[in-house]
C-alpha cells in the first residue's frame, strides 16, 4: 500500500473533488448550495439566467446547468453534494443522477446496484 | 466517570430518512436492510447510554467550502436539522451536552488534534439518519450527543490512520470525564459506495466485507489505505470509512461483535451495520 502522497494515476470514471476542482467550481457549488432554501429554489425556477449570473457562474457552467447533465457539471468544478442539491430541484434522486452518468436507464441502473450483492 | 459502553457503525443515506418518514420498513427492497436494527434497539434499551457521539461528514448544511474544516466538534446545547434541498423532512432538534463538549475539545487539541469548535451547528443528514435509525421514535431524542464532523468533502481528506488516532485521543478523553455517564460512540456512512463520474454506481462487497471484518479484531489493518486507495476499492465516497475508524478508535484495543448486517443495494451503496461492546 502506498503512502498518502503523490501517486497521479487516474481512477477510471472517477473525479476527486480536491482544491483545483474546488476552485474552478466554487461559483456553481455556492449556488447549488443556496438551494439549501425553498425560497432560492423558487428564484432559480423563476429566471434561472437571472439566479446564475447573481452567481457568476463561467460560460462552462452555465452550459451544464442549462443542460442538466451531471458529467459536464463534475467537469466544470462541480461538487456532487451540492449538485444533489440541484437535482433535487427536478426532483432527481441519486439514481436518476447515476443512471445518467453511466448513459442507463434508472432501471438498468437499479439493477447494476443489486448485481453488486452477487 | 464517564464510561464508554459501546460502539456502533451504521449507513447514513438520506433516503434511509425517507423510508423511515414513510414507513416502508416492510417493503421488500427495505425490510432486509431495517430488519438489521432491533439487537441494536433492545441493546440500547438495555444498555441506556445517556450520550452519542455520532462521527460522520457534512453534505454541504452546516458548512461550504468557504470554511472547511478537516475536523469539527460541535459544543452546543442543540442542534437544529433542516432542510438539505431534495425534500427530506427534518427532524425535531438534538439535545447537546456543551460540557462534554469542551472536555473533548481541550483534550482532543491536548492531544495535538487542532479542531474547530462550533457553537452553533446545524446537523445534516449524516448525523440525523443515524439517529433515526438508532432511536426510532423520533419525536423526543432520548440521548443528549456531541456531533464530530469530518471533512471527506474535499480533498486532501484526513488520512485512514489519523483519524484511527484521533478516535483513540477521543476515547481517552470520553474516559477521563468527570461525570458518571454512559456513552456510546456511533460511525457513519459508508460502505463502498460512488455517486459522481462515469463509475457511479460501483459497490465493492469484497471490500465491505473485508472492512466490517478487520474493524473488530484487527483496525490497524484498515488504517494502512490510503485515502486513495479507499476510493479506488470503496469509490469516491468509501473514505467515509475514517468515520468507522474514528469510532472503533474510541473504544478498546478488544471489542466484542455483538451484532452486524450488511444488505447491497440501499440507494447506491453497501450498507453495513455493526455493534461493538469493549471487551471485560
Amino acid at each position: 500500500m502506498s503512502s498518502e502522497s503523490a501517486d497521479p494515476k487516474e481512477i477510471w470514471g472517477t473525479s476527486i473533488f480536491d482544491g483545483r476542482q474546488a476552485m474552478k467550481g466554487y461559483a456553481l457549488n455556492k449556488m447549488c448550495y443556496s438551494f439549501n432554501s425553498a425560497q432560492n429554489r423558487e428564484e432559480f425556477q423563476r429566471d434561472e439566467d437571472a439566479y446564475c449570473r447573481k452567481f457568476g457562474l463561467n460560460a462552462q457552467q452555465r452550459s451544464a446547468v442549462r443542460n442538466r447533465n451531471v458529467l459536464e457539471l463534475i467537469e466544470a468544478g462541480g461538487n456532487i453534494y451540492y449538485l444533489a442539491k440541484f437535482a433535487g430541484i427536478f426532483g432527481l434522486t441519486v439514481q436518476d443522477v447515476g443512471a445518467q452518468q453511466t448513459g442507463m436507464s434508472v432501471q438498468e441502473f437499479k439493477a447494476k446496484l443489486v448485481a453488486a450483492r452477487e | 466517570m464517564a464510561t464508554i459502553v459501546g460502539g456502533i457503525a451504521t449507513s447514513h443515506i438520506p433516503a434511509i430518512g425517507a423510508a423511515i418518514t414513510g414507513r416502508l420498513h416492510q417493503d421488500p427492497y427495505w425490510k432486509p436492510f431495517f430488519d438489521g436494527y432491533p439487537p441494536v434497539h433492545a441493546w440500547l434499551d438495555r444498555v441506556r447510554p445517556d450520550v452519542a457521539i455520532v462521527i460522520y461528514n457534512d453534505h454541504g448544511l452546516n458548512f461550504f467550502l468557504d470554511k472547511m474544516p478537516t475536523f469539527a466538534v460541535g459544543a452546543a446545547s442543540t442542534y437544529e436539522n433542516a432542510d438539505e434541498g431534495w425534500g427530506l423532512k427534518p427532524v425535531p432538534p438534538f439535545p447537546g451536552h456543551p460540557a462534554l463538549s469542551w472536555h473533548i475539545i481541550e483534550a482532543l487539541v491536548a492531544s495535538e488534534f487542532d479542531l474547530t469548535t462550533c457553537q452553533e451547528m446545524q446537523v445534516d443528514h449524516g448525523f440525523a439518519v443515524p439517529m433515526s435509525l438508532l432511536w426510532p421514535d423520533r419525536t423526543e431524542w432520548p440521548v443528549r450527543s456531541v456531533p464530530i464532523a469530518v471533512n471527506t468533502v474535499q480533498h486532501p481528506l484526513p488520512s485512514p490512520s489519523r483519524c484511527y488516532k484521533f478516535g483513540k485521543a477521543l476515547g481517552k478523553a470520553i474516559e477521563a470525564f468527570p461525570e458518571n455517564i454512559k456513552v456510546v460512540l456511533v460511525g457513519t456512512g459508508g460502505l463502498s459506495h460512488q455517486l459522481e463520474g462515469r463509475r457511479a454506481g460501483f459497490i465493492n462487497k469484497q471490500f465491505d466485507l473485508m472492512c466490517m471484518d478487520k474493524i473488530v479484531d484487527d483496525p490497524a489493518a484498515l488504517t494502512r489505505y490510503s485515502i486513495r486507495e479507499l476510493v479506488e476499492l470503496a469509490g469516491s465516497q468509501g473514505p467515509e470509512l475514517v468515520h468507522w475508524l474514528m469510532m472503533r478508535g474510541a473504544l478498546t484495543g478488544h471489542v466484542k461483535r455483538l451484532h452486524s448486517n450488511y444488505h447491497i443495494p440501499i440507494s447506491n451503496t453497501g450498507a453495513g451495520l455493526l455493534l461493538l461492546e469493549n471487551a471485560a
